[in-house]
């Protein structure tokens, strides 16, 4: 849906798996491909346990996947040796859910935000005060804040000296771990318009992870929907309101709680819970949750297929 | 039911926490409270508890629960109106058990605590208890110990426990805020059905503002200690009279709402 050239990362059938006691087998990421196109945003929603913080954690090569391949510019990042790894992390760096604990609390502001450039030499001493307030300038956030320490400021100020931090190296890609969830709404709407902001000024990627799938197609190009350790959906953030089309995305949606909502409107309610990782079912993951489970999905696991451009699903019965 | 007129609760010496908070509630309804992070709302429903600090002052011209005012009430009478008239729900209900006990020999102590009765009446209560609140195997649950639990199920727990006496008044401070979206409707839902089965009145404080307007009758909004907006639901989500509340519910993301590209 995207051009093929602006393509930065691609990932081929990733599959991590973590040894459990008793011989299980803890599947956290089963079969992910997914594209990262340059300037784009792809989200990634799913509840907790379904594997997002790995596949993040395998981009970020701290954690090597059992199988597949992670592509960057067409380069396996996998091959990398300890300097080239060094190198990488120039090009892709994180924001985290909680500022206060991703930054050191004797440090202040203005060491916070040139660490990663002094740490690659980039940066000259004399030129650090400079540095530092233009980007301060580029989060909006005031001069002032230059000497102060993390826990003098407010959450949304903390978080946006996290992304000013993540952007001082000029990454291709951003990726955000749930950097908005614990702000209040309305901090979080400004850090989102930042957020964008950034990216048509730079022109990076952002991959964003989120649970909350009202935020997320408010803003990201692509929306790759996970369920215990799978992507079962994957489609354009336009789109997915009304065009969704795998059981657990409708599931998703129909559970969210809007605030024009009336006690009368029904709420779809999905029974059960979460299966295991340990011993995931033979065929298709939701099926133990799926209203419309037939014989077929416990027996044969769906895989992705296109069914319209741009939009793909795991599910054996899309059509009904 | 409960009236509350001009509320203030003090923290040690700092500023007012809370001041002139008004509140009238009937029988059977549902108010929610919404604010951003420190805006007092869990400060509120604590004070009506009695549940603060060691050194809080709370001071309000009227505090009343079923014409009874709850100011000048003793500890022992206390312990009585807690968990029996008026219970509470945590936003981990996990995390107020204890991890190292099993959850059925919680259950039938605090049972036991609040009215007298043989160990296995009240362990067939709390059973009889925790399969309304539709968990599956009642007994595996009363065998099990916490960290056992998924967080829906925990949640469940403490929704059992907390209605074990068929309160009168439900106290739930962000009943929902730890849990998954799918996770989040089941509780919603049961919550509901606690109104419509025992006629329980409740006050959830959350900041999910669907949440909120999905349950309430009544929806106050909080900031900063002070009432910003109450009344209906419709009014207050229809034709909000301040600011803020305008800019809150434009901040919360929707489907079909605005798109930032």
């Amino acid at each position: 849906m995207f051009d093929d050239s602006d393509m930065i990362l691609r990932t081929e059938h990733l599959v991590k798996e973590f040894p459990a006691a008793h011989g299980h087998v803890l599947t956290a990421c089963d079969n992910i491909s997914l594209d990262i196109y340059k300037g784009k945003t792809l989200g990634i929603v799913g509840e907790s346990g379904c594997g997002k913080s790995t596949l993040v954690k395998m981009l970020m090569n701290m954690t090597s996947p059992t199988r597949g391949d992670i592509l960057y510019y067409g380069d396996s990042i996998l091959k990398y040796n300890k300097k080239q790894k060094r190198e990488s992390y120039q090009n892709m760096q994180m924001v985290f859910q909680d500022p206060m604990a991703s930054f050191n609390p004797k440090m202040k502001t203005i060491d916070i935000l040139t660490e990663p450039l002094q740490n690659y030499n980039l940066l000259k001493k004399k030129d650090k005060i400079k540095k530092a307030k233009e980007l301060l300038k580029m989060v909006e956030l005031p001069e002032d804040l230059l000497y102060a320490y993390p826990h003098n400021m407010s959450g949304g100020q903390r978080q946006r000296i996290g992304i000013a931090r993540a952007l001082s190296l000029e990454p291709q890609i951003l990726i955000c771990d749930e950097a908005t969830s614990a702000l209040d709404v309305s901090v979080q709407k400004t850090i989102i318009e930042l957020l964008v902001k950034m990216q048509k000024e730079l022109q990076i990627s952002i991959l964003f992870i989120c649970h909350d799938i009202a935020l997320i197609q408010s803003f990201a190009h692509q929306i790759a929907v996970m369920y215990l350790g799978n992507v079962v959906e994957l489609i354009s953030g336009e789109k997915i309101a009304d065009e969704a089309a795998h059981p657990y995305t409708q599931a998703l949606l129909s559970s969210l709680f809007s605030v024009n909502i009336t006690q009368n409107e029904k709420i779809e309610e999905l029974e059960g819970e979460v299966s295991s990782p340990l011993d995931i079912p033979r065929g298709c993951p939701f099926a133990s949750r799926c209203s419309k489970c037939k014989e077929k999905c416990r027996k044969e696991k769906p895989v992705l297929r296109e069914i319209k451009q741009g939009h793909q699903v795991a599910c054996h019965y899309t059509e009904e | 039911m409960l009236k509350v007129r001009d509320l203030k609760v003090q923290y040690g010496n700092q500023a007012p926490t809370i001041e002139h908070f008004d509140l009238d509630m009937k029988k059977g309804e549902i108010i929610s409270i919404v604010g951003e992070s420190g805006s007092g709302k869990t400060t509120i429903i604590r004070s009506i508890l009695h549940a603060l600090p060691y050194q809080t002052r709370v001071a309000a011209v009227t505090l009343e629960f079923e014409g009874k005012s709850l100011l000048s009430m003793t500890n022992s009478q206390w312990s009585e109106l807690r968990g029996t008239d008026i219970s509470m729900i945590f936003q981990d209900s996990g995390a107020s058990l204890n991890p190292i006990r099993r959850i059925g020999k919680q259950y039938v102590d605090y049972i036991r605590t609040h009215r007298k009765m043989p160990v296995k009446e009240a362990a067939a209560l709390a059973e009889d208890m925790l399969a309304k609140m539709r968990l599956p195997d009642a007994k595996r649950v009363m065998n099990s110990y916490p960290y056992q639990l998924s967080g829906g199920m925990r949640q469940r727990v403490g929704i059992a426990m907390a209605m074990t006496f068929q309160p009168k008044l439900l106290l739930a401070d962000e009943p929902t805020s730890a849990l998954d979206i799918t996770t989040q409707v089941q509780i919603v839902k049961q919550m509901m059905e606690l109104r419509d089965t025992y006629g329980t009145s409740i006050i959830i404080v959350t900041h999910n503002l669907g949440v909120a307007a999905y349950m309430a009758d009544q929806l106050i909004v909080m900031k900063n200690g002070r009432i910003e907006d109450k009344g209906s639901k419709e009014k207050v989500l229809r034709q909000p009279e301040s600011e803020y509340t305008k800019k809150l519910l434009q901040a919360v993301p929707e489907l079909e709402g605005y798109r930032f590209v």
